[in-house]
């Protein structure tokens, strides 16, 4: 095991995809010899050549279109665009193309091998620009997978997981995370199945659910109200499509209660639909009314970033709700 | 009337046509020495205007110099600058009108401060205080002023190029002698919406200068990796437009170009499109280092042709400046924009009730409540959230 932070074990998982699939390819703005500006695809292009790792002129709907072009002729392809807010002007190429091209097309053609890989969130003084979580839009359209590393070591076997996946899957990568997140990382090939949900705590009196860089206040959150003594389940959901229901309700049906927390906008977020399934599932089991922390119904605002995020303070008061309700 | 393209000649083997087939001339005025070139033929310029076009350069070389600084002290979080590109953008906006609506992308401060955004504006801004027409909602260097004409910065590269197509027809519709000005770089001409953009503004026949710095690199992408065609400009001709590529670290070759884009986009409701060969000559952004991506002897090559430099030279051989004032000038905006940092540092961020306004025009009951039980939470908390609890 070596010491990585989650950009290394992302270069990692690249340039072992890359060594054992000669169809795979990296690209993206400004990710050729200079490796991308988080620099995640570093030394790629040394190692692979200019035609595997290469930039691409700046567009998005340009780049998503060539990688869907590539992947329906069999290519492996990890697109990375630059920044999750940026995704929007390729959001055609992905739901309507990506998305639909097995269902569409019979399974004439399929973009299987495709990944997108984007760093999302906030919390790094952006402003709305470099900031948000688009998940939702993608999580609201069949065909995608979408998935979401909580540190290092999840990101590498997530990433491997989601090349080698036969689906197109948008990988959204907490940036706040990028070189904040440090820890134990295999060096060699590992996968992290796609599609499963982790439980990090066990706990009786609360569920707590959330994923990519809100999992640490989660933690967080959970570490305040045990010193109150309440006792929190804590679950990183990683794979948001499609999401692990069952490991969800388990969790729930043993603690009767759920919060969710999560950094975009509450209405119309994930939390809503995750809400829903579980009032589903575990209707009589259920002790408190599901909470969601969530960011507000506003656009991210840069001044104001520590009141509008969903952060630890606002989790705890949350869970001390739901626990006397 | 289907086809109005064919006005083409018919030949009976196959010919095909390239980069090369477009032969576009750069036009150049003024040359490193100060002086112009002979048979050149200059803009309409006095001293006056000649003056205010070097002011905002000076100003503009000084506060990218102090606020790269105080971005490396912690003091902001983010900064742009222009170093290099002056003349591009000041020699533009020279050629317009106030009422000229300005759509930029965010290296065009030179050109909001030209038009007057006073020193004490541009801080507001960068330190998200309360004074700050955006409210802190964006970050640094992402002005905007509607008395000013200039429209706010948003970040999504190439979303201003068809906006400035819709407010140059605006203006055409509302019978306004003025056109629409859209600055972007050779970067986010590779975007879907330039094209959509350009094109609409053609067939519409939009009263609108498509302006492009073409400075070389998109971040770290050199522009042999954004486009394989002859530049920015073989597009505008593309789309069938008027168009002119110059020399864009040459203050009078700009202005020159610039002022008759304008009068023939104003007298035929049509669009130009500029492109302007430059060089950035500083980082991308503050979180950029270019030695990762081009040379120190390709930038000192570069900065041999100092924009700025060159055209104190033209004032100065004219009679209109002299060195000393030139110096003293540099010294007077180093001081203003020093104090002008101290004074807005000051100032406290934006009270808590704004973070739900302006989502739309009255604030909704959701966002109402939100706010309501955020205000209290920041009560319960006021340490954790220092710029609003002492405030609400
Ligand atoms: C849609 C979109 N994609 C990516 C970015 C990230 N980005 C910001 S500036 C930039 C480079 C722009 O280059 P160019 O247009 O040539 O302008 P310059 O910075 O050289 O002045 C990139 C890729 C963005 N802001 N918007």
């Amino acid at each position: 095991m070596a010491e990585m932070n989650m950009l290394h074990a992302i270069n990692s998982a690249l340039r072992i995809a890359m060594e054992k699939d000669s169809t795979m390819t990296v690209f993206g703005e400004d990710v050729g010899h200079f490796g991308g500006v988080f620099r995640a695809t570093s030394g790629l292009q040394d190692t692979f050549g200019r035609a595997r790792c290469f930039n691409t002129p700046l567009t998005e709907q340009g780049i998503a279109g060539f990688a869907n072009g590539l992947a329906s002729n069999g290519m492996t392809v990890v697109a990375e665009i630059q920044f999750a807010d940026y995704i929007f002007p390729a959001f055609d190429q992905i739901v309507n193309e990506s998305a639909k091209f097995r269902y569409r097309s019979g399974n004439e053609f399929n973009v299987g091998g495709l990944t997108f890989r984007t760093p999302y969130g906030g919390g790094i003084a952006g402003g709305h620009y470099h900031s948000q979580s688009p998940e939702a839009y993608f999580t609201g359209t069949p065909g995608l997978k979408v998935v979401v590393p909580r540190n290092a070591y999840q990101a590498k076997g997530l990433l491997l997981a989601s090349i080698r996946d036969p689906n197109p899957v948008v990988f959204f990568e907490p940036k706040r995370l990028y070189r904040a997140s440090v820890g134990e990382v295999p060096e060699g090939d590992y996968e992290i199945e796609l599609g499963k949900a982790e439980v990090l705590q066990q706990g009786k009196d609360i569920t707590l659910l959330g994923w990519g860089a809100q999992m640490e206040i989660l933690e967080k959150a959970a570490e305040m109200a045990a010193a109150e003594g309440i006792s929190c389940e804590v679950i990183d959901l990683r794979t948001l499509s499609p999401w692990d229901v069952d490991t969800v309700a388990e969790s729930v049906k043993k603690t009767g209660r759920l919060l969710i927390n999560h950094e975009a906008p509450l209405t119309g977020g994930f939390a809503g639909e995750i809400a829903a399934t579980i009032q589903e599932e575990c209707f009589l089991y259920l002790e408190s009314p599901i909470a969601r922390v969530c960011g507000l119904d506003t656009p991210y605002p840069l001044i104001h970033e520590k009141e509008y995020m969903p952060d630890a303070l606002k989790t705890f008061e949350a869970i001390k709700a739901c626990v006397a309700f | 009337m289907s086809n109005a393209t064919t006005n083409s000649e018919t030949v009976h083997r196959v010919a095909f046509l390239d980069r090369e087939s477009l032969a576009i001339p750069v036009l150049k005025i003024l040359q490193a020495d100060g002086t112009t070139f002979e048979q050149a033929v200059l803009p309409q310029i006095d001293e006056a205007l000649a003056n205010r076009i070097h002011d905002a350069c000076v100003f503009t070389r000084v506060l990218d110099e102090r606020m790269l600084g105080a971005q490396r002290q912690g003091r902001i979080s983010f900064y742009m600058t222009c170093t290099g590109e002056e003349a591009a953008i000041v020699g533009s906006v020279a050629a317009l009108d106030d009422n000229d609506i300005i759509l930029a992308q965010y290296r065009e401060h030179a050109a909001l401060r030209y038009r007057g955004f006073s020193t004490e504006q541009f801080m507001n801004q960068m330190f998200s205080n309360e004074k700050d027409l955006g409210k802190g909602r964006q970050m640094p260097i992402h002005y905007g002023c509607a008395a000013l004409n200039y429209q706010t910065i948003s970040s999504p590269l190439g979303t201003q190029i068809p906006q400035a197509t819709g407010v140059g027809y605006s203006l055409k519709l509302k019978g306004q002698r003025n056109v629409a000005v859209c600055y972007f770089g050779e970067g986010a001409a590779s975007e879907g919406d330039f094209h959509a953009g350009l094109n609409m503004a053609a067939v519409l026949k939009s009263p609108v200068i498509f302006f492009c710095r073409n400075n070389g690199y998109a971040i770290s992408t050199p522009t042999e990796e954004q486009f394989a065609g002859n530049g920015i400009a073989s597009r505008g001709v593309g789309y069938g437009m008027h168009t002119i590529r110059v020399d864009g670290n040459d203050m009078l070759a700009v202005l020159a170009a610039t002022q008759q884009a304008r009068a023939y986009a104003v007298e035929n409701n049509a669009p130009v499109l500029i492109e302007a060969m430059t060089y950035r000559l500083g980082a991308h952004s503050s979180s950029d280092d270019p030695s990762g991506y081009r040379s120190k002897e390709e930038e000192a090559k570069w900065r041999e042709h100092d924009p700025v430099k060159r055209f104190k030279l033209w004032l100065i051989n004219k009679g209109w400046m002299t060195e000393a004032e030139d110096v003293a000038l540099y010294e007077k905006y180093r001081e203003e924009v020093l104090a002008a940092v101290k004074v807005a540092e000051k100032v406290p961020a934006p009270l808590l009730e704004e973070i739900i306004e302006d989502v739309y025009d009255k604030p909704t009951p959701l966002l109402q409540k939100q706010l309501d039980a955020l205000k209290e939470h920041v009560k319960k908390y006021p340490q954790s959230y220092p710029k609003t609890s002492g405030r609400l």
